[in-house]
C-alpha cells in the first residue's frame, strides 16, 4: 500500500518540478549527495549554468542511493523521469538491463556531436561501467576505492614505525597484536563495507574470479564462484581475529559503527572508502592519520592487483524532450573538464576519474600538500586490470550484498563456519541472479 | 447489545454526505490494495518493461522461503513482547500516578513525552545508547560483566527493538489507562475497602474488570502498532539484522520491494499482511471482545 503512495508522490513531485522554462531548457539531475558533497555538487551545476545560457541543470537531492534509484525507477514508470540520475555502482546491473530506459552515454555524445573519448578515463573506472563491447554506458562522476587508514600516534605508542603501515594480512595481524599487547589501543582494526572491501575487493586484489562469465560482465547467466579457498580463509581469519579482539565488526552494509571506533582511537586501523577521507580528517583532530593500500595475502599473490571501485555514475534516462539531451551532452562535456573534476576530487575525496584531472591535481601540488590523498588512485592504477579485477556486474546485487552481510553476521555470531557462510552466500546469491535473469 | 437501525427518508443525500469519506477510502485504500493484489501475481523487471503473469508463484516462493517463515516468527515474538510489556508497564505507571494525585499531572506530562518522538528518532536514540562502541548503556552493561553487541548477537538485537518500540508506546497506553482509572468510581473502591479488601485485591476484582474495555482496545492497538508501525524503529536500529534476525514482516516488504526491487514478492507480502490484519481484527472482535465487560 505504501508503495503506491510512494509512486504517486514521486510522480507528483516530478510533475510539479517539470514546469517548462521560459528561456533556458531545464534539465533535471537527481542525485544522492547529501551534506557537504551535495553543496559542492550544486556549485558544479551552477558553474555549468553560468557557462552558457541555453540550458539549466536543476540538481534535485533524492535521498540516499537506494532512494534515488527507486525514486527514478518509480518516476520512469510514471513517465516523469529526470534526464540524469546518479546511480551507485551496485545498481549498474539493474540499469544496464533496462535497455529501453537508458540512453548510453557514448551514443548520446555521438548523437549530439559532443567530443567523447573514453580513453581519457582511468581504466578501472571506465571498465566497471562499460558493456561487453567496451562502450561506456554511464558517465563516471564520483568513484572511490577502499583504502586503509591508520592511527600514527597509536603506532608510535606501540613501538611501531608510524611511517610503515602493514602491507600484508600477516602484518595486519602481527601489528594488531603488538598494539593490543602494548595497550596503545583496544583493538587492531575495523572495516566498513564487509561486502565491498572484505569480499569483492579481496577477490579482485588476489586475481580470483568472483563469478563465471567474467564477473558478470559476460551476461545475466553468470554464477558466483567466490566461495574459493581465499574468501573462506579470509572470513575464517576475520572470525578468529574477532574472537581474539584484534578485529571489531562495524556493522552491516556500510558499517555505521566502524568510523566511530577509529575516530575514538579504539581501533588503530580502519578500512573504508577513499571518499571517507574528509570525514576521517575532520574527526581525527586528536591524532595523526596515515593512509595505506589494502593489505593482501603474500602467499596467494606476490603483487596484488588493482582494487575495484565504488561510488556512482550518471545515467541518462530516455523519454525526455529532444532538446534536453543536447543540454545533457553539453553538461557531460563540462563535467569531464580537468578543472571541474580536479576540484570535485580534491574537495570530496572521490577519485579523479580522468587522467587529466589526476595530472592537474599533481601539477597543483595537491598530493604534496595532502600526503596520502593519492593512495586510492595509485592502488587503483598500479596494474592493468585483469578480467578478475575489472569490477563486478550483477542484477539484484543490492540483495546479494544484503546476503553477504547476513551470512557474515551469522559467522561472527558463531552460527556458521566460514565455509558454511561463504557457501551459503553463493547459493542464496545465485538464486537472486536466477530471479533477475528470469525477470529481464 | 441493542441494534441501531436508522432509516433515512432521502435516498441520495446520505450517500452524498459520506461521499468524501468513500472517495478517500477508494483512492487511498481500495485502489492501492487492488493494485497490490494484481501485482502480487506478476513478475516484473524494475522498470516495468517485461511483465509476466505468474499466478501464485510469488506466494509459493514466499512460503517456501525459510526466511519468510522466520520473519513470521520474529513478528510474533516482537508483537507479543511489545504488547505485553507496554501495556503492563503503562498500567503500572498509571496506577502509580493515581496514588500520587497531587503531582500526577507532572508525571503524566513527563510520561507522555516519548509519544511525541518520531519512530526513526526513537530508533536512533536507542541505537546510540546501545551502540557497542560508543553507547552508554552498552558501556554500563559491560562493566556489569554483560557483553552487549546487537550487531552480532540476534537476541541482543531483538531485545533492543523491543525496548525501543515499547518505550515509544508506553506513553500512549499510559494516557488511556490513566483516564480509565480516573473514571472508576471511588465509591466502589471504598466499599471494597470497608469490606476488608486490600489494595491488590481491590485492584484485581474491582478496578481491572472496570477498565477491561480500555485494556482490550489497547491490546488491539498495540498489536497493530507493533506489527505495522515500528518500521522506523527497526530501520534506524538494526535494519533487520544481524543475519535478518530482527526482520519483521513490514520490514521485509520494504526491503524486498524498495531495496531489492522485487515488486511481485513485495506485493504478495503486502497482500498477506492485509489478510493478517483482517483476520486479526475479526478474531479479536469475535472472541476476545466477549470477555470484555462494557
Amino acid at each position: 500500500m505504501n508503495k503506491i503512495a510512494y509512486f504517486l508522490s514521486a510522480g507528483l513531485t516530478s510533475l510539479s518540478l517539470s514546469v517548462p522554462a521560459m528561456a533556458a531548457t531545464k534539465i533535471q539531475w537527481w542525485h544522492a549527495m547529501g551534506g557537504e558533497n551535495g553543496a559542492k555538487l550544486e556549485q558544479i551545476a551552477k558553474g555549468f549554468n553560468a557557462s552558457q545560457s541555453d540550458y539549466e541543470i536543476v540538481p534535485v537531492y533524492k535521498g540516499n542511493y537506494d532512494e534515488t534509484l527507486t525514486g527514478a525507477i518509480a518516476a520512469f514508470r510514471a513517465n516523469q523521469q529526470p534526464a540524469i540520475v546518479q546511480v551507485y555502482e551496485v545498481g549498474t546491473g539493474t540499469m544496464m538491463a533496462a535497455q529501453g530506459a537508458i540512453y548510453p552515454v557514448y551514443e548520446l555524445m555521438k548523437d549530439e556531436g559532443e567530443p567523447w573519448d573514453q580513453n581519457k578515463f582511468i581504466a578501472p573506472v571506465v571498465g566497471y561501467y562499460s558493456d561487453t563491447s567496451g562502450n561506456v554506458l554511464s558517465l563516471p562522476f564520483n568513484s572511490s576505492t577502499p583504502i586503509m587508514y591508520y592511527n600514527k600516534d597509536v603506532f608510535k605508542k606501540a613501538g611501531l614505525d608510524p611511517e610503515t603501515p602493514p602491507k600484508t594480512w600477516a602484518e595486519v595481524e602481527a601489528f594488531s597484536r603488538t598494539i593490543m599487547k602494548s595497550g596503545a589501543a583496544k583493538c587492531g582494526f575495523t572495516s566498513g563495507w564487509i561486502s565491498w572491501i572484505q569480499t569483492e575487493n579481496l577477490n579482485a586484489l588476489h586475481d580470483k574470479p568472483y563469478s563465471t562469465k567474467a564477473n558478470g560482465f559476460g551476461g545475466l547467466d553468470a554464477e558466483f564462484t567466490f566461495n574459493n579457498d581465499l574468501t573462506i580463509r579470509h572470513w575464517g581469519n576475520l572470525k578468529k581475529w574477532q574472537d581474539e579482539g584484534l578485529f571489531k565488526f562495524g556493522g552491516p552494509v556500510g558499517g555505521d559503527n566502524a568510523p566511530p571506533m577509529f575516530y575514538s582511537q579504539e581501533c588503530a586501523m580502519y578500512m573504508n572508502s577513499s571518499a571517507g577521507r574528509a570525514g576521517v580528517i575532520n574527526n581525527a583532530k586528536a591524532f595523526k592519520v596515515g593512509f595505506a593500500p589494502l593489505p593482501y595475502y603474500d602467499d596467494v599473490i606476490k603483487q596484488p592487483l588493482n582494487s575495484i571501485i565504488g561510488g556512482a555514475t550518471l545515467w541518462t534516462l530516455k523519454g525526455r524532450p529532444e532538446e534536453e539531451y543536447k543540454g545533457v551532452a553539453k553538461f557531460y562535456t563540462y563535467l569531464q573538464k580537468p578543472e571541474v573534476q580536479a576540484d570535485w576530487h580534491q574537495f570530496s575525496g572521490y577519485l579523479p576519474i580522468t587522467e587529466a584531472a589526476y595530472k592537474l591535481s599533481q601539477e597543483q601540488g595537491y598530493y604534496e600538500k595532502n600526503p596520502g590523498a593519492d593512495v586510492g588512485i595509485k592502488q587503483l592504477t598500479r596494474v592493468t586490470p585483469t578480467e578478475n579485477s575489472k569490477g563486478i556486474r550483477f542484477g539484484n546485487y543490492v540483495q546479494v550484498r544484503g546476503i553477504i552481510d547476513d551470512e557474515f553476521a551469522a559467522l561472527l555470531g558463531g552460527k556458521k563456519t566460514a565455509k558454511e557462510a561463504v557457501d551459503s552466500v553463493v547459493t542464496r546469491g545465485n538464486q537472486q541472479l536466477r530471479d533477475f535473469e528470469a525477470a529481464n | 447489545m441493542q441494534t441501531k437501525r436508522t432509516v433515512f427518508p432521502n435516498k441520495v443525500l446520505p450517500y452524498l454526505l459520506i461521499a468524501p469519506q468513500l472517495l478517500i477510502t477508494v483512492v487511498f485504500f481500495l485502489w492501492p490494495a487492488a493494485t497490490a493484489f494484481w501485482q502480487s501475481f506478476l513478475r516484473q523487471d524494475a522498470f516495468g518493461f517485461k511483465t509476466n503473469f505468474v499466478w501464485f508463484q510469488n506466494y509459493r516462493r514466499l512460503f517456501a522461503d525459510p526466511l519468510y517463515m522466520d520473519a513470521f516468527g520474529h513478528t510474533l515474538v516482537f508483537a507479543v513482547s511489545v504488547t505485553v510489556l507496554s501495556t503492563t508497564l503503562a498500567l503500572t505507571l498509571a496506577a502509580a500516578a493515581m496514588r500520587v494525585l497531587r503531582t500526577s499531572r507532572i508525571y503524566s506530562t513527563l510520561l507522555i513525552w516519548p509519544y511525541a518522538v518520531a519512530p526513526a528518532i526513537a530508533g536512533i536514540l536507542w541505537w546510540f545508547m546501545f551502540n557497542p562502541s560508543i553507547g552508554i548503556v552498552a558501556y554500563m552493561l559491560r562493566s556489569l560483566g554483560i557483553s552487549w553487541n546487537h550487531l552480532i548477537n540476534p537476541d541482543n538485537a531483538m531485545v533492543l527493538i523491543v525496548i525501543a518500540a515499547t518505550w515509544k508506546q508506553i506513553s500512549y497506553n499510559f494516557l488511556f489507562f490513566l483516564a480509565a482509572l480516573q473514571s472508576v468510581p471511588r465509591s466502589l473502591q471504598e466499599a471494597g475497602a470497608i469490606d476488608g479488601a486490600g489494595p491488590v485485591k481491590r485492584f484485581w476484582t474491582i478496578v481491572f474488570p472496570l477498565i477491561s474495555p480500555t485494556t482490550f482496545y489497547l491490546v488491539v492497538i498495540n498489536i497493530v502498532y507493533a506489527m505495522f508501525d515500528t518500521f522506523g524503529i527497526v530501520h534506524a536500529t538494526t535494519q533487520g539484522g544481524p543475519a535478518r534476525a530482527t526482520e519483521i514482516l513490514v520490514y521485509k516488504v520494504y526491503f524486498d520491494g524498495f531495496i531489492g526491487l522485487n515488486l511481485g514478492s513485495s506485493a504478495a507480502q503486502s497482500v498477506i499482511l492485509m489478510i493478517i490484519v483482517v483476520a486479526l481484527t475479526a478474531v479479536q472482535f469475535r472472541f476476545v471482545e466477549r470477555r470484555v465487560q462494557y
